[in-house]
């Protein structure tokens, strides 16, 4: 309950801060006061100490997977803002910068309660409040003609989706027995499924593969992540894809786990469909931007792999996935802002003029393409380990293994062209605490990768108590 | 405690050599280095087999049933000693190569060298995971920073090749360990496997084994990267990937695949063969054809590992201590081999062998050396090869496991037939005949060249003389591997 009050409350200073204030770095330096007592308001209530008793009736349910996956996103969100807030002062001139963190707080409430959501009510609240700032923050490079049709195609395919999913809601409120919208009730006893409950089922798994950007309901993520100003991008494509997979998973887990076998055939071909289109489109991309575009469609093809399984490996992997990608992906969209060329051909000799820069983009990309060492090893491992411990699916294991492989591919063109290629990569100015805060991004994604256990055995022990 | 030196000393070396910034300083470092690291492992040879200094383990990721459990036994001993002769031999051999950027280039190479260590000496399943691709990472970065003209394509199709191996692997090992009762990924959790898990699921396990050994060896058709690597990578790097990193594919399937899936080794036994065979013949005609030389010694590699992957699949002892030994002798002589086409290459311009022609006139010492090297990568006796491929064929002969073993052997000697031809036909054409204008010019080797090629023609000698040493040490490993290949136990 900590971090959603919090969130919301600081969303609102935010807004009024704009008129106490218009330094920038008041502001910027306002949003990280937030998100640090934001990260402490959730460890409080993650250890015990609940600020505010509201009884919530049932609607939201504070279990620790919850609460874990709100730290990993406030922290992924605090590292996102130090590194690259500034940006957002420099998308176009005399933008409302108070405002856009304002809404950065919204989305972060939001996603608090998509985590910890207790009835599908909450649930529906929860990825409206997520969706609608996002909406602003695609637009919010007004001058822009592909920031301007972005909003509005994320807009339109949004709403639609949304609308699925309130029909997906309705239809299983009408097959549920007692009339409730609670996940607790929703699975109970459904040893005969009605055709209305599997529709219902359907709808709700096509509509939370829209936000996620699942194949095949991916087809607005590369416009609107190319179109987006760079750093939204880096938000949407990390913290906010996060905190819905968490949500996903918590839905499918709490609510349909006793009607597995009945959809996992259809979670499998999704996740076959999009690990497919991800990664093979991905390799025939020219900007890097569009390329991590396909390459977040890809990876979420991988996080599916946990929807599929559901077991406590997958629950366990999905914050590790969810941490490790998260902050691969902040870091390479932090970099990424600093150049002056998008395009593979941009990244050209950075090796030689900026060797840190460098470096650590490196490490972000062996994360993302799951070499061993870095993070992304350990949460691919887990995604795939989750899968074979259930015994079935074993080609879309090997599927899945053999599309990581293609994800090498571009991946390591962009260290191609930062180690081996000559040319004069373009970078726009760098401060030195930007390139401190790389490495220490960097050394957390190697510590994940040699030492997991450090967090692992945290999760472990909170999962399955759970 | 020596297992962890042994891939401490590299590691600490290679991360403190990036800091040194002065090529010349960073020779000598990554030198000392790997001097270091072969003191360790003449010491590990010196406190018998029983000593505890042999094995450490210590807790690494509880929550998931891996410990950093690493340890020598015989195969480790040898190929841990391949890799840490073959390092100070590298470094001296190519002392006067110029790299840009130096320090970072015998950084990369002790990085590998720690990554090629934890191979030979992982006692886990996933930490053995964990080095196999750890050593290919430094490898891929030597390889496009420092090779060729086509080295970013040859290397990237080599790093995308091992890298699906490897993740096939993945799936396997992961497979093995959900299904270990004790949920570990101990080597003695999947050596009992074999209870566990029935013939059915061995079958497919096996390729997801072999297939990402395959690819390392390589065994045709999956060798394609291999020569394209060789030639494009520098004459250091490519000393690695065929004197040591091929051993990895080997090592493999020796520890990692025969005896966890003894069945799957059985009933796939032939078709691995043939496959083998057909690698073998393939590449020697292929050498046969080549007029670099470099891709010559590739393809000839091909043929030689071929030879050793099949004497495995024999599953008798004599051709298992054949490829124990032959392991060591192989990596030792290609890198003889390479020395030399390095040396030729760095005077003349060219390595192709159409150009060049009468080098003994000039460098009779240089034509000694190559001569006796290339003699044992024929097998000639008195050369360590020799003995060797006599066990391994006489393995092959005897092999109780397949009903083809004649003409399996067969086939095989045409192949040593084949590789007499085409490395004699290499010494006439380079070393023989007239001199030309660009020959002409040539010049005898210096004294750290000879010092290593003299280095590497004892061992060939010594080894091919008296082996004993070498084939008691591998013996107990031997005799534990076969009894655990029995697929009716």
């Amino acid at each position: 309950m900590n971090a959603i009050i919090i969130s919301a409350l600081w969303g609102i200073i935010m807004m009024f801060s704009g008129i106490v204030t218009n330094k920038a770095a008041t502001i910027r330096n306002a949003a990280v006061l937030g998100l640090l007592l934001l990260l402490t308001g959730n460890y409080l209530d993650l250890i015990g100490y609940h600020f505010f008793p509201v009884d919530v009736h049932k609607m939201l349910f504070f279990d620790s997977f919850g609460l874990l996956a709100n730290t990993i996103i406030f922290g992924a969100t605090l590292i996102y803002v130090l590194l690259s807030g500034r940006e957002i002062e420099n998308i176009t001139a005399r933008i409302p910068v108070a405002e856009c963190f304002a809404l950065i707080f919204f989305v972060l409430c939001g996603v608090s309660l998509v985590t910890t959501f207790n009835t599908l009510l909450m649930l529906f609240l929860g990825i409206e409040i997520i969706s609608i700032p996002l909406y602003i923050l695609t637009g919010s490079d007004k001058k822009n003609l592909k920031s301007n049709e972005a909003a509005l195609k994320y807009f339109l395919m949004g709403s639609f989706s949304t609308g699925l999913m309130l029909l997906g809601i309705a239809l299983l409120y009408g097959a549920s027995p007692t009339g409730t919208f609670s996940i607790d009730d929703l699975g109970v006893g459904k040893a005969s499924l009605s055709a209305l409950y599997i529709s219902g089922l359907l709808l709700l798994l096509v509509a939370m593969g829209f936000k996620v950007s699942a194949a095949p309901f991916h087809f607005w993520t590369p416009d609107v992540y190319d179109g987006a100003p760079t750093v939204f991008t880096s938000f949407m494509a990390t913290i906010v894809k996060a905190g819905i997979f968490i949500g996903f998973i918590r839905l499918f887990d709490e609510t349909f786990s006793d009607s597995q076998a009945r959809w996992q055939l259809f979670v499998a071909i999704i996740t076959a469909v999009t690990l497919f289109i991800g990664n093979i489109t991905a390799v025939f991309q020219q900007s890097v931007k569009r390329m991590l575009a396909y390459s977040s469609i890809a990876q979420a093809g991988f996080m599916l792999l946990a929807l599929l399984s559901i077991n406590g490996l997958a629950k366990e992997g999905i914050l590790l996935y969810a941490a490790a990608y998260s902050l691969a992906t902040i870091g390479i969209f932090a970099v990424l802002i600093k150049m002056k060329d998008y395009t593979f051909e941009g990244f050209n000799g950075l090796a030689k003029h900026h060797p840190v820069l460098a470096a650590t983009c490196t490490i972000f990309l062996l994360s993302l393409a799951g070499i061993p060492l870095t993070a992304g090893f350990f949460a691919k491992y887990y995604m795939l380990a989750s899968v074979i411990e259930t015994g079935h699916f074993l080609w879309l294991v090997i599927f899945a293994v053999l599309c990581a492989a293609v994800s090498v591919y571009y991946y390591f063109r962009v260290i191609q062209a930062m180690y081996f290629k000559d040319g004069d990569a373009q970078v726009l100015e760098l401060r030195p605490g930007f390139k401190g805060l790389l490495v220490v991004v960097a050394a957390l994604i190697l510590l994940l990768g040699v030492f997991p256990q450090v967090v692992l055995d945290r999760l472990h022990g909170l999962v399955y108590t759970w | 405690m020596i297992p962890v030196l042994l891939i401490a000393i590299p590691l600490a070396g290679g991360l403190a050599g990036f800091f040194i910034k002065n090529a010349q300083s960073a020779r000598g470092w990554s030198f000392f280095v790997s001097l270091l690291a072969l003191v360790v492992s003449l010491w590990g040879l010196s406190v018998g087999a029983q000593s505890p200094l042999l094995n450490a383990d210590v807790e690494w990721l509880p929550g998931l049933g891996s410990r950093f459990a690493v340890g020598l036994d015989g195969m480790g001993q040898i190929l841990c000693l391949l890799t840490a002769v073959s390092f100070p031999v590298i470094f001296l051999a190519t002392w006067r190569n110029e790299y840009r950027k130096g320090w970072n280039f015998y950084a990369l190479m002790l990085l590998s060298q720690a990554g090629l260590m934890g191979v030979f000496l992982a006692m886990d399943a996933l930490l053995f995971y964990f080095f196999w691709e750890l050593a290919l990472i430094p490898v891929y970065f030597l390889c496009s920073q420092w090779g060729g003209e086509k080295r970013i394509q040859a290397t990237f199709k080599f790093f995308i090749y091992t890298f699906v191996g490897s993740l096939l692997m993945l799936i396997a090992i992961i497979w093995l360990y959900s299904h270990t009762p004790d949920h570990s990924f101990s080597i003695k959790s999947f050596y009992e496997l074999r209870n566990h898990i029935n013939g059915g699921e061995q079958l497919w396990l096996f390729w997801l084994f072999f297939i990402a050994f395959a690819i390392k060896m390589p065994i045709w058709p999956l060798h394609t990267w291999q020569p394209d690597a060789y030639e494009q990578s520098p004459t250091a790097t490519t000393m690695v990937l065929s004197g040591i990193m091929v051993k990895m594919g080997l090592f493999g399937v020796i520890r990692w695949l025969a005896p966890v899936l003894p069945v799957g080794t059985w009933a796939w036994g032939d078709t691995a063969s043939a496959l083998c065979i057909i690698g073998m013949i393939y590449a020697s005609l292929v050498a046969i054809q080549q007029d670099d030389l470099k891709r010559l010694v590739a393809y000839s590699s091909i043929a030689h590992i071929g030879l050793m992957c099949l004497a495995i699949f024999a599953t008798t002892a004599s051709g298992m201590q054949g490829v124990m030994i032959q392991m060591f002798n192989h990596g030792i002589n290609i890198i003889g081999l390479w020395i030399v086409i390095d040396l030729i290459e760095r005077q003349m311009g060219t390595r192709k062998m159409s150009e060049l022609g009468g080098l003994a006139q000039k460098a009779p010492a240089l034509a000694i050396l190559l001569v006796i090297v290339a003699l044992a990568n024929v097998a000639l006796p008195l050369t360590n090869a020799f003995i060797g491929e006599f066990l391994l064929f006489s393995g092959v002969f005897s092999s109780k496991a397949t009903q083809y073993n004649v003409v399996f052997t067969v086939v095989a000697g045409i192949s040593i037939i084949l590789s007499a031809v085409y490395t004699l036909n290499m010494i006439q054409r380079v070393f023989f005949g007239n001199t030309n204008t660009l020959t002409e010019k040539a010049k005898d080797i210096r004294l750290n060249e000879k010092v290593v090629l003299a280095a590497i023609v004892v061992l060939i000698v010594v080894i091919g003389v008296y082996p004993k040493p070498m084939l008691n040490l591998t013996k107990e490993t031997v005799d534990m591997l076969i009894t655990k290949m029995n697929y009716k136990l």
